[in-house]
């Protein structure tokens, strides 16, 4: 393998505190080592600045849903297709872009590692040869566990044993990473067309409530000490008001302690916080709810939190989420895609356009700044557009413009039709925080690693780690003479490397590299009445059989990173 | 000494059944029994071991005979093919696996190929009219455990998909319909009296054609408003009984086939379909999906959209994707003589399309892989016959439902014949050559 150095760049790199300075990274097999000989390729990066690869907590980039926005949005395309260029592949969308081109466009912003955030199990095998054909980042894929029959019989006993017994067979079979809740019982409730809309409210037939099933998992978690903790999309998404049920979520979490050898503290990740943090009562009074959620979670470190900032663009929403969908098909009258599936989940596709001529949708962007600006632990908060339901990622150089310059945020604020509304029903006007670019590396780098679990491996520049490392054509000792500039520094990378080959040059790819899909191999005590109970449903409610349901071979999983942990 | 292999699939309809079992001899050569597939799908698998099956791919020849020639052979005459054509098409696709495809994909990318699968002349209807106003839709375990309404609009599973009825939506005791068919109330829409249609609780026997105006006119009943005596040669209160039926169950499902999406109205009348699924959870839980014939139609579709983003009908003649049905679809292309070389994959076009299309194939280089011997082999210069998928070789294949099964090797292929993705990695190779391609 090649050996490079990458001379003179500013690093910044929060796993060994290294704010700006200039420091040479260099690169063998694939890590990043202290030392290296005088054949190494010299990068130069004078006047630029040097991190590490990012990581990307939650996005929906693969899959069945993701795939039916594809499908069913040929709009999507429209002036957005590429040529073949190369060793680059055709690609094409904007919301919802083929793997090939998410894979290249991750790469060419500097990421090269990212988690698909939901994945029904039934279709684990088609969210796995999506990632198979998503060249050069490596990709994970969060099961969804919270409208699960086993987990809800298993939670409504309290069997916390049996719940983890089955959430390792799971993740095993399905080659999955984390423990993912989506609206947990709601979207079993709504395969009757119903909802949970509050933590207490009980799932039908199965008599147990959110708030039950949440603690639970949480606990199943812990006991398993998988990489990253619960990773949850509460209830009550999207409603004025549905703060109220955020906390409820997030107090649920109170008395429990991380028990993970992989250096994570939390045991609850907030996902798209921008989300659930809605005040008012309805559309006309709706109001941010940031400080209420955000003070919360700076309280509380076991929790960590990614932002969903809306980007305000023509999107398309998906989530497994399946009644939220129903209700914003109702508001928007856009064309609904739907699916339920049996025994795990259900899903929902809805086009989106968040305009900035509509208060309700600026007033949802001031909210993601928000979160992002009154976080006081930039290593607890993260940046995502929940790709693509706030808006595509792609964005991530415009959201990091946002949040490193109040100059644009207030140009952003301005543009607003209604703006007065947007100053009156958050506190945006009152923020003049500004990111920095240390911090930038926490929200985007260090800190998602390590609430992974992957903190020994990706999100850092420490010698031993991956040799994930995106060089950007940004001089942090002038100063920013327009806040454009940020952008577009960093939505092209002069270099990026992943495992130590060289990805990205000035912007185009030069390799599509070794993709790796990262999953967890959770071994736990033999439980007999785990694999008797599944056995039984596969018999009698399933409608494929247990002996075709694993995600197995080649095909699916042709270069997979095992991360072993040990239960049992 | 005979094996019994459990758990296998058949490649036959959207189906996907996967409760098989196989007898094979000692050896692993000869396929000697199915258990648990319908007649279609046992004629299937135990035609790939007839004894006159064609093995080796075969010329046309100027005298109408065909002559032997090696795969080496046919692999360069489809190379050269594709790469001198200017616009070549790739059509096909549905009975073969996603492997294949995606190195389908791969090689239509390099020789700028117009690509496109069954839905051409099946569901193509069924996604324009997806793209106009969604699909709220489910998997197949979700109508076995709850659906106890199941309504069958143009089409016929007694017939077309032998087990569907018995294994997903009709017969099977789920968990909130423990009563099997007892708990389900089941209407089906079809001009003819088919053999699904006599198993009905009601029978709508909608004059042909009419499919569209009954739609809208149970969207009518749903709200109680005002109808004309009869609809489509439905008397109006057939229609309210059949609304009421719909709107009183707790979760229901609609099934729709060819009669509706290639009928006349085609897309217009999913669009209304949907429109009804649509308005009905309004009131209750209500699902629609489409029955997807070859057993792996929808897989191409899968692998289109996340590859090229577009489920079919696609255009890399620009060297990026375009998609247009009318302009971009594989009848209209060979109907305006806009090809100048048809490759087909896993269906059967000679039998299907109009014959002003099929004529086409005889003025332009053409290749047929098939296992079979189909009208379509029968027109083109070149056949190449391959494993059998889902019998002789595996791989990844998507139901009706989207959900991927993946297909089992049961049986060794006849000495050294190739899958479809064998053959097609070296014609990617060998395109990749003459092309210069990286």
């Amino acid at each position: 393998m090649s050996e490079y150095i990458i001379r003179n760049g500013h690093v910044f790199d929060p796993v060994q505190g290294i704010k700006g300075d200039q420091a040479d990274v260099a690169i063998k097999d694939g890590k990043i080592v202290d030392k290296i000989g005088s054949g190494a390729k010299v990068i130069d990066a004078k006047g630029k600045t040097v991190m590490a690869g990012a990581v990307e907590i939650h996005a929906h980039i693969a899959g069945p849903k993701v795939n039916m926005g594809r499908i069913y949005r040929p709009e999507d395309k429209l002036f957005t297709c590429t040529p073949t260029k190369g060793m680059e592949r055709m690609g094409g969308g904007n919301s919802i872009p083929t793997t090939f081109k998410t894979g290249y466009e991750y790469a060419k912003m500097g990421y090269t590692t990212a988690m698909e955030a939901a994945m029904p199990p039934l279709f684990s095998r088609h969210v796995h040869e999506e990632i198979r054909d998503t060249p050069i980042i490596d990709e994970g894929a969060f099961p969804v566990f919270g409208n699960n029959w086993f987990v809800l019989e298993y939670l409504k006993n309290k069997e916390v044993e049996n719940t983890a017994a089955y959430i390792a067979w799971l993740i095993r079979v399905t080659k999955g990473f984390a423990v993912k809740v989506v609206n947990p019982g709601g979207t079993e409730a709504w395969a009757w067309g119903l909802n949970c809309l509050s933590v207490n409210d009980p799932v039908p037939y199965f008599d147990i409530t959110p708030a039950e099933i949440v603690a639970g998992l949480i606990e199943a978690n812990e006991y398993l000490g998988l990489p990253h903790s619960l990773h949850i999309h509460p209830n009550n998404l999207g409603n004025p008001g549905c703060y109220e049920t955020t906390l409820d979520t997030l107090k649920l979490a109170e008395g429990f302690k991380a028990k993970s050898k992989f250096g994570r503290e939390q045991v609850m990740h907030l996902t798209h916080a921008q989300f659930h943090s809605y005040g008012g009562t309805n559309w006309g009074d709706f109001e941010s709810k940031a400080k209420e959620v955000t003070d919360y979670v700076n309280k509380n470190k076991n929790i960590t939190i990614d932002i969903g900032q809306v980007t305000l663009d023509e999107t398309t929403t998906m989530t497994a989420d399946g009644p939220f969908e129903h209700h914003l098909t109702g508001l928007n009258n856009l064309k609904w895609a739907n699916i339920d599936v049996e025994l795990e989940t259900g899903s929902g596709v809805v086009p989106y356009i968040y305009s900035p001529n509509i208060s309700v949708c600026a007033i949802q962007w001031a909210i993601g700044q928000e979160i992002a600006l009154m976080s006081k632990d930039p290593m607890r908060c993260y940046i995502t557009t929940d790709h693509p339901n706030a808006g595509p990622f792609t964005r991530y150089p415009r959201v990091i413009k946002w949040l490193m310059s109040a100059k644009a945020r207030e140009a952003q604020v301005n543009a607003f039709k209604h703006k007065d509304k947007v100053l009156s029903q958050t506190s945006i006007g009152t923020l003049d925080r500004e990111i920095s670019l240390y911090e930038l590396a926490q929200m985007t780098r260090a800190g998602p690693a390590k609430s992974l679990g992957l903190a020994s491996m990706c999100g850092g520049l420490k010698p031993g780690m991956d040799a994930d490392v995106a060089v950007y054509n940004f001089n942090p000792d002038k100063p920013v003479a327009n806040p454009d500039d940020i952008e577009k520094a960093f939505s092209r990378c002069a270099h990026v490397f992943k495992s130590g080959v060289e990805v990205v040059t000035n912007g185009e790819i030069v390799s599509n590299g070794h993709k790796r899909t990262l999953w967890v191999n959770a071994k736990v005590k033999d439980n007999p009445q785990v694999m008797r109970d599944i056995n039984e449903k596969f018999l009698k409610y399933y409608s494929m059989t247990q002996a075709n349901y694993e995600a197995l071979g080649h095909h699916f999983v042709p270069n997979p990173y095992t991360i072993e942990v040990d239960a049992s | 000494m005979t094996k019994t292999i459990p758990d296998v699939i058949c490649p036959f309809c959207g189906t996907l059944c996967d409760d098989l079992e196989v007898v094979v001899s000692d050896d692993g050569k000869q396929l000697l029994e199915v258990y648990n597939a319908c007649v279609i799908g046992t004629e299937k698998f135990l035609h790939s071991q007839s004894k006159d099956r064609v093995t080796r791919p075969r010329m046309h020849q100027p005298d109408g005979t065909w002559k032997e020639v090696s795969y080496d052979d046919a692999v360069e005459y489809t190379a050269q093919m594709l790469a001198k054509a200017k616009k070549p098409l790739m059509y096909g696709w549905s009975s073969t696996n996603c492997e294949a495809q995606s190195v389908g994909n791969e090689i239509a990318e390099i020789t700028r190929a117009c690509c496109d699968n069954t839905a051409a002349v099946c569901h193509g209807t069924t996604l324009i009219a997806v793209q106009d106003i969604g699909l709220p839709s489910c998997t197949l375990g979700e109508i076995k455990n709850r659906a106890d309404r199941v309504i069958f609009w143009g089409c016929n599973p007694a017939h077309a998909h032998p087990r569907h009825m018995s294994r997903y939506s009709i017969f099977p005791r789920g968990f909130f319909v423990g009563k099997g068919q007892m708990s389900r109330k089941m209407i089906v829409v079809d001009p003819r009296v088919t053999d699904t249609a006599k198993m009905a609780d009601v029978h709508l026997q909608v004059e042909q054609g009419k499919d569209y105006e009954l739609l809208n006119a149970l969207r009518v009943a749903f709200k109680g408003e005002w109808l004309p005596d009869s609809v489509a040669g439905i008397p109006k209160e057939k229609i309210r009984e059949a609304a009421d039926m719909m709107k009183s169950g707790r979760f229901g499902i609609i099934f729709f086939g060819m009669g509706v999406t290639q009928s006349l109205g085609k897309n217009h009348n999913i669009d209304e379909a949907i429109a009804v699924t649509k308005d009905l959870n309004e009131y209750t839980k209500f699902s629609i999906m489409p029955m997807r014939g070859h057993y792996n139609v929808t897989g191409s579709g899968e692998v289109f959209a996340w590859q090229f983003g577009f489920p079919y009908a696609v255009d890399l003649t620009r060297g990026f994707a375009r998609y247009n049905p009318g302009d971009t679809s594989t009848i209209d292309l060979l109907i305006r003589g806009e090809v100048d070389a048809m490759f087909t994959i896993g269906s059967d076009p000679g039998a299907h399309f109009p014959i002003s299309a099929v004529k086409q194939f005889a003025h332009i280089p053409s290749v047929c892989i098939d296992p079979h011997l189909t009208p379509t082999s029968g027109v083109s210069k070149l056949h190449v016959p391959v494993a059998f998928n889902g019998v002789e070789t595996g791989g990844n294949c998507y139901r009706m439902d989207n959900v991927p099964i993946d297909c089992r090797k049961v049986v060794e292929p006849p000495e050294g014949m190739l899958t479809d993705e064998q053959f097609l990695i070296k014609v990617r190779d060998r395109v990749r050559q003459l092309k210069g391609a990286a």
